[in-house]
């Protein structure tokens, strides 16, 4: 029996482990940069919402840039200025900090909506009771706007775990990149893009069934 | 710290070029809206008036394209299918990943729509003699499409910037194009950054033109 020399190998089960490493990985930069961005998309919001004139000038056009460029080119762009200006970050940097800032442009908008959504008439009643002003953001305006835009902001924080794929370009080896690595080895790509799909369903589906559950209740 | 020399000069002169690539770009997402919006209209009717097979076939179809990265779908069309012998264009890949994409995404935007408007007017139109055709092009759509418009615009963006995905799956678009003369100069930062503001102006005209044509459609 000749040994026949062959490059490509059946899917085995510690591939499986493999791609369960690189979900998780996919899990952690999906999770840093929803963080990350929600908190900086709230601040942004709030400064949009408040600060009249110079945000809606300054502020403004900047986070409508990031919403109106693909991410794949943010991706690239940046990853290829950040050495320009001395930086040297590595593929998961890099990622990370575009999809936060992606995420804030597109929480930044929720967030705007959350607080025009609680009418003045609210908030003058909350001063009027002696809250303070931050007082009144946290216990007024953050239950009820947020309330609102609850069911947006899940889909947004959904879309940038879905667009966390696209940091595979970079080099980022995430739950995408890793299947790509499987595809080469076992050319199977039907079998390992099914399983890679099924992970990202897994992650997602269940996250959005329960925002729309969840949405209906408030609605009643 | 800053001993990068910015070359503009061969963007510049690829400029042409660009300016084509674009309008691919932009004849690809129009083209897959226009597919997408067709079978987003029938998943939603099936979704809402049929069940049994039917029924799950689009529910799949809708829940897979909004709980899976869009580049995954893409890699899907492009690599998966050709490894069962069927071999498409960069071009065809990337029209069909997007209209899968749109018409999922879109079937829910219609039965959010449909279901805006009452039943009473369906029947209302059936008992005033219509036929149910009739009732639908005539009563419902109309509405259905007024209130679904804001959202149609929102993802003809959305298929813009998607589209920039073709570049990994060897379309030249605008990316692709952008990637093939970076990498002939090297010049990646200069090239994406061009490219950059070329996407920013089409998803600008493309709202633009949306809002002339909303005063124009819904003066009453």
């Amino acid at each position: 029996m000749e040994p026949t020399a062959t490059f490509f190998s059946g899917f085995q089960l510690n591939d499986l482990w493999f791609l369960a490493q690189a979900a998780w990985r996919t899990l952690v930069i999906s999770v840093l940069s929803i963080s990350v961005g929600t908190l900086l998309g709230i601040i942004f919001g709030w400064m949009l919402y408040e600060g009249k004139l110079w945000a809606t000038l300054t502020l403004a056009p900047i986070l409508d840039a990031f919403r109106s460029v693909p991410l794949l080119i943010q991706l690239v762009l940046f990853f290829n200025f950040a050495p320009i200006i001395g930086l040297n970050l590595d593929p998961f940097m890099s990622g990370l900090v575009i999809l936060s800032i992606y995420c804030a442009a597109l929480v930044a908008n929720v967030a705007r909506g959350g607080m025009q959504a609680v009418e003045l008439s609210m908030r003058r009643a909350a001063r009027s009771l002696g809250m303070s002003y931050w007082q009144d953001l946290r216990y007024v305006v953050l239950p009820i706007g947020g309330r609102a835009v609850f069911p947006s902001w899940v889909g947004v924080a959904l879309g940038v775990m879905k667009d966390s794929a696209l940091v595979s370009v970079l080099g980022y080896v995430e739950l995408l990149r890793a299947s790509q690595i499987l595809t080469t080895r076992t050319q199977e790509p039907l079998l390992i893009l099914a399983i890679v799909g099924l992970f990202y369903f897994a992650l997602s589906y269940p996250v959005s069934r329960y925002a729309a559950s969840l949405e209906k209740r408030w609605a009643s | 710290m800053f001993d990068y020399n910015f070359h503009w000069r061969p963007v510049f002169r690829s400029l042409p070029d660009l300016i084509g690539a674009g309008l691919t770009t932009l004849e690809v997402a129009v083209l897959s809206m226009i597919i997408g919006t067709l079978i987003g209209l029938g998943l939603a009717l099936i979704r809402m008036n049929m069940r049994g097979p039917a029924y799950w076939f689009a529910t799949t179809w809708v829940e897979l394209a909004r709980n899976t990265p869009a580049l995954l779908q893409l890699f899907f069309f492009g690599f998966g299918l050709g490894a069962v012998g069927i071999l498409l264009s960069p071009y065809t890949i990337v029209l069909a990943a997007l209209s899968f994409n749109c018409a999922g995404y879109l079937a829910e935007n219609f039965r959010g729509g449909f279901q805006a408007i009452p039943d009473t007017q369906l029947r209302a139109a059936r008992s005033m003699g219509m036929t149910n055709w009739q009732a639908y092009t005539r009563i419902i759509i109309p509405q259905v499409f007024r209130i679904v418009y804001h959202p149609l615009t929102n993802q003809m963006v959305w298929a813009v910037l998607m589209s920039s995905l073709g570049m990994l799956v060897g379309f030249r678009e605008l990316s692709g194009e952008t990637q093939a003369l970076a990498s002939r100069t090297f010049r990646i930062f200069e090239y994406f950054a061009v490219t950059a503001i070329i996407y920013y102006v089409i998803v600008k005209i493309i709202l633009g033109a949306s809002r002339l044509l909303a005063a124009r459609l819904f003066r009453y």
